[in-house]
């Protein structure tokens, strides 16, 4: 019997398709865990030395040149060191929390786009692992996840001081999660969909060529939450350190607690790149630089796009070196009071000019 | 009514927070115990003793001239002021007066201890906060200062450099340059900080009305130094009771209006300043002259007249005369290095192979019959007892040496005698007022040695400041009184 009969050519062609679909995908979650936690080791040495230089000192100096290889001796040790369970600890718990926490902010990864779509061999790959139509809704789901190991941290760990700063996170991620929300609404109306790589393109054939400049309230309410977000200076209440010790981790240790510092370094990442593809044109650039200079046309959007988030990311370091830590009930207050109204207020002028603007055409 | 039977059924109860003695912001060994109800502080009680050494109860087994590096101890952070305390009391306790040179430079470091301690609790007090930066920038300074301190004794931290009638030893040409130097660059610097937290919004919304505590309160609690003159009391021993050279400078007493942790911050911001002013004043007035008093009863006897008997490199044997040993076995005793035998009633003899040289036999043997053979190293027993002469026939260095020996060993264990009776002398250190209390009953050491350390009254004061307040402000309490707990425990 001849193969053909059995299975039909296009069939077959299906088949083949599919398989070569999976395999790109896993390919494609391969490099991005890879690059994207190779990042997430170098953002904490850009951190130390970018701090370090602000602070008149040199920062990690002494693994490999100019301490290039302390994130791997740092991992190392961790990987290495005493696993410590309290004993009065929920174990279950204590043991699924960094887990939850780790994977809710990793899965993010999965719907950033690092640049347009491009073809080979009449394959069309698109730089994402999953180009889903709520790419924006999809990153506040897994935000709010995250909560739940932070605070079943807090909760399993059997410490005041683990249990406060659990209280203290929920209460934050949770408002800081509405404010930033609202924020990024402006968004919405502007680029009329949910879609990442949708809002880029949208902001590349705007005007203005990057949402910033129109939204720049949305964007300043955006950076604030995502500050907030990401439990960093000044809103670092869950861990702040002069008062809480860690916060809700402080009973962790050895690799656990690598995996609620990778989760937050992921989290910054995923921040920075939220504020790049919704705020800063993505890994485009606006029209009125590339008509100046046209050979800029040549760099490959990916390098901007980095270039953003490595800004944003360094703008985070420059605040924490900066700015002492505000109180509890003012970082609340700042969420509820202004943030808020004033994301509400950005909302309804953004679609009052919106309607005006499809009213009359333009 | 349902409410009610509610209660009784479901009753709340404060969150017990155990803060320290182990916790990143309670600046050593503090421990409190916090009542929460949420996150506001509805009970603080302080517990302090974790770093007990029993300082008080040290000093009456010392002479008043060796428990001077106790002090360095209390308050580690700005041990030169404590030193400076310390020396000025047993200065009025014995009647000296300390050169002037000694009392210009005295006041020298002792501005110098202020700014350092100044410093390291801007340092803490805002990496509390949460400013990181200013931490580093502080501790820069800082370096600078202990480098400086290390130039004039060796020492960074324990010093020791004041003595009782002067100081250890005059300070170099380089450390007064270098003095100069800093000086100079010094109130760029505060500007520096001050542009990082001064008028920042989040510092003054921690800082502002947090910790508030009324003049009349502040004086009853027993608040000293900047803690209280941010609550606008002008209290300062430099101005209303100088001692070493504070009448000879001007300087002005910087003064809060609301006893706010931010007045206080601001206290001490404005202190830095005139701490540097008055170096400055004192480097350009720095009189010549001897930096020790000149008082043979006060003063260790100079090293290199005990040289000929006292050195271990020294061509020289000690031996026991037989005919005038009584076999008492006081110098066996007194051999740190074993090396005299000997049974009782009976002459002893001494080991020259373990012997070191180290003089004790000679000083205790009341019958004269220790003796110095010049010369006498490496000789037989036999050979000795020819050589040997009485003490009383030595020449005429090595008695002298001899003399200033039994003195030295005199002052050492006894101590100069102090009259009899009891004084309470307070200086100004960066953190309050410290006070010495000695009770003398007319021996060389003191009966009783009592401290009055600030960092024990403020400590106490924390559960006045915290009340009402939530968990983040305790840390600002914390840090806005300034506590040390070597100093608190002692």
């Amino acid at each position: 019997m001849d193969i053909n009969n059995i299975i039909s050519p296009q069939l077959l062609d299906a088949f083949i398709k599919f398989g070569i679909n999976v395999l790109v995908i896993i390919l494609k979650i391969v490099v991005v865990l890879a690059i994207g936690l190779l990042h997430v080791a170098y953002a904490t040495y850009f951190e130390r030395k970018v701090i370090g230089h602000m602070q008149v000192r040199l920062g990690p100096m002494r693994v490999g040149p100019h301490g290039l290889l302390q994130p791997f001796a740092d991992g190392l040790k961790l990987f290495f060191k005493e696993d410590i369970v309290p004993a009065n600890a929920d174990k279950v718990v204590f043991y699924i929390a960094p887990i939850i926490f780790m994977a809710a902010s990793m899965v993010n990864l999965s719907v950033i786009p690092f640049s347009y779509g491009f073809t080979i061999a009449d394959f069309t790959i698109s730089p994402v692992i999953a180009d889903i139509n709520i790419g924006l809704l999809f990153i506040f789901a897994m935000a709010g996840m995250g909560v739940y190991g932070i605070f079943i941290s807090g909760w399993a760990s059997n410490s005041k001081y683990a249990f406060l700063g659990g209280l203290r996170s929920a209460a934050q991620v949770i408002s800081y999660e509405i404010a930033m929300g609202l924020s990024l609404v402006g968004v919405m109306i502007m680029a009329g969909s949910l879609n990442l790589t949708d809002i880029v393109r949208a902001q590349e054939e705007s005007v203005f060529g990057m949402f910033a400049i129109p939204q720049i309230v949305g964007f300043i309410i955006f950076t604030i939450a995502a500050v907030a977000e990401t439990n960093r200076t000044p809103f670092d209440m869950p861990e702040a350190e002069s008062e809480l010790v860690a916060g809700y981790f402080t009973e962790y240790s050895g690799f656990r607690f690598a995996l609620f510092f990778l989760g937050e370094y992921i989290a910054m990442i995923i921040m920075a790149s939220m504020a790049t593809i919704c705020f800063l044109g993505g890994w485009t650039l606006p029209w009125y630089i590339t008509q100046v200079v046209p050979f800029i046309n040549y760099v490959p959007g990916i390098v901007w796009f980095l270039m953003k988030v490595y800004a944003c990311i360094f703008f985070y370091y420059w605040i924490r070196a900066t700015l002492p830590r505000y109180r509890y009930d003012q970082v609340m207050g700042i969420g509820w009071k202004i943030l808020i109204p004033v994301a509400l207020a950005n909302i309804l002028i953004t679609g009052l000019v919106k309607i005006i603007m499809t009213m009359y055409g333009a | 009514m349902i409410q009610k039977e509610a209660e009784k059924i479901f009753e709340t109860r404060e969150l017990n927070v155990n803060m320290g003695p182990q916790h990143p912001a309670t600046h050593g060994v503090l421990r409190l115990v916090l009542d929460i109800d949420g996150e506001t502080i509805v009970k603080v009680t302080p517990y302090v003793g974790y770093l007990h050494r029993g300082i008080e109860k040290l000093g009456e087994s010392l002479s008043y001239f060796q428990a001077l590096p106790l002090t360095d101890r209390m308050d580690y952070v700005s041990a030169m002021s404590n030193n400076i305390g310390y020396v000025v009391a047993v200065e009025k306790l014995f009647g000296i007066e300390a050169p002037e040179r000694a009392k210009f430079i005295r006041t020298i470091v002792g501005e110098m201890s202020r700014i350092s301690n100044h410093l390291l609790w801007l340092a803490t007090h805002a990496l509390d906060i949460g400013a990181m930066t200013v931490f580093l920038y502080c501790f820069r300074e800082r370096e600078w200062l202990l480098d400086l301190f290390e130039m004039i004794c060796g020492a960074r931290l324990t010093v020791t450099y004041p003595r009782v009638g002067g100081v250890r030893n005059d300070v170099p040409q380089e450390f007064l340059e270098s003095l100069w130097k800093f000086t100079d660059e010094f109130p760029s610097r505060i500007l520096e900080y001050e542009t990082l937290i001064d008028q920042n919004r989040i510092w003054l919304q921690r800082t502002v009305d947090i910790g508030v505590i009324s003049a009349e309160e502040a004086i009853n609690m027993g608040m000293t130094g900047p803690t209280l003159r941010g609550s606008g009391v002008p209290y300062d021993i430099r101005k209303h009771m100088p001692y070493d050279a504070y009448d000879k400078v001007d300087f002005d007493v910087p003064i809060g209006t609301k006893g706010d942790t931010y007045d206080r911050y601001r206290c001490r911001m404005l202190e830095l300043r005139q701490s540097n002013n008055i170096i400055r004043q004192l480097i350009e007035k720095l009189p010549p002259g001897p930096v020790m008093v000149d008082d043979p009863k006060f003063t260790l006897p100079p090293k290199d007249k005990m040289m000929p008997i006292t050195h271990p490199t020294k061509e020289i044997a000690y031996f026991i005369l037989e005919k005038a040993c009584k076999g008492c076995g006081m110098c066996m005793r007194a051999c740190p290095a074993k090396a005299i035998t000997g049974e009782k009633k009976a002459a002893h003899k001494i080991n020259q192979a373990l012997c070191v040289n180290c003089a004790n036999c000679l000083v205790t043997c009341k019958f004269k019959s220790v003796t110095v053979v010049s010369g006498g190293k490496g000789l037989s027993d036999e050979k000795l007892a020819e050589l040997a002469v009485a003490p009383d026939q030595l020449p005429e260095d090595i008695k002298q040496a001899q003399q200033l020996l039994v003195k030295q060993f005199e002052f050492i264990k006894k101590g100069p005698k102090a009259p009899e009776g009891d004084l309470y002398v307070a200086t100004e250190v960066p953190k309050g007022e410290l006070g010495f209390y000695f009770v003398s009953d007319g021996s060389g050491k003191p009966f009783r040695m009592r401290l009055r350390a600030p960092s024990f009254i403020h400590a106490g004061c924390l559960p006045r400041l915290c009340v009402g307040h939530l968990v983040a402000d305790v840390i600002a309490a914390i840090g806005t009184i300034d506590i040390v707990l070597g100093e608190c425990d002692r």
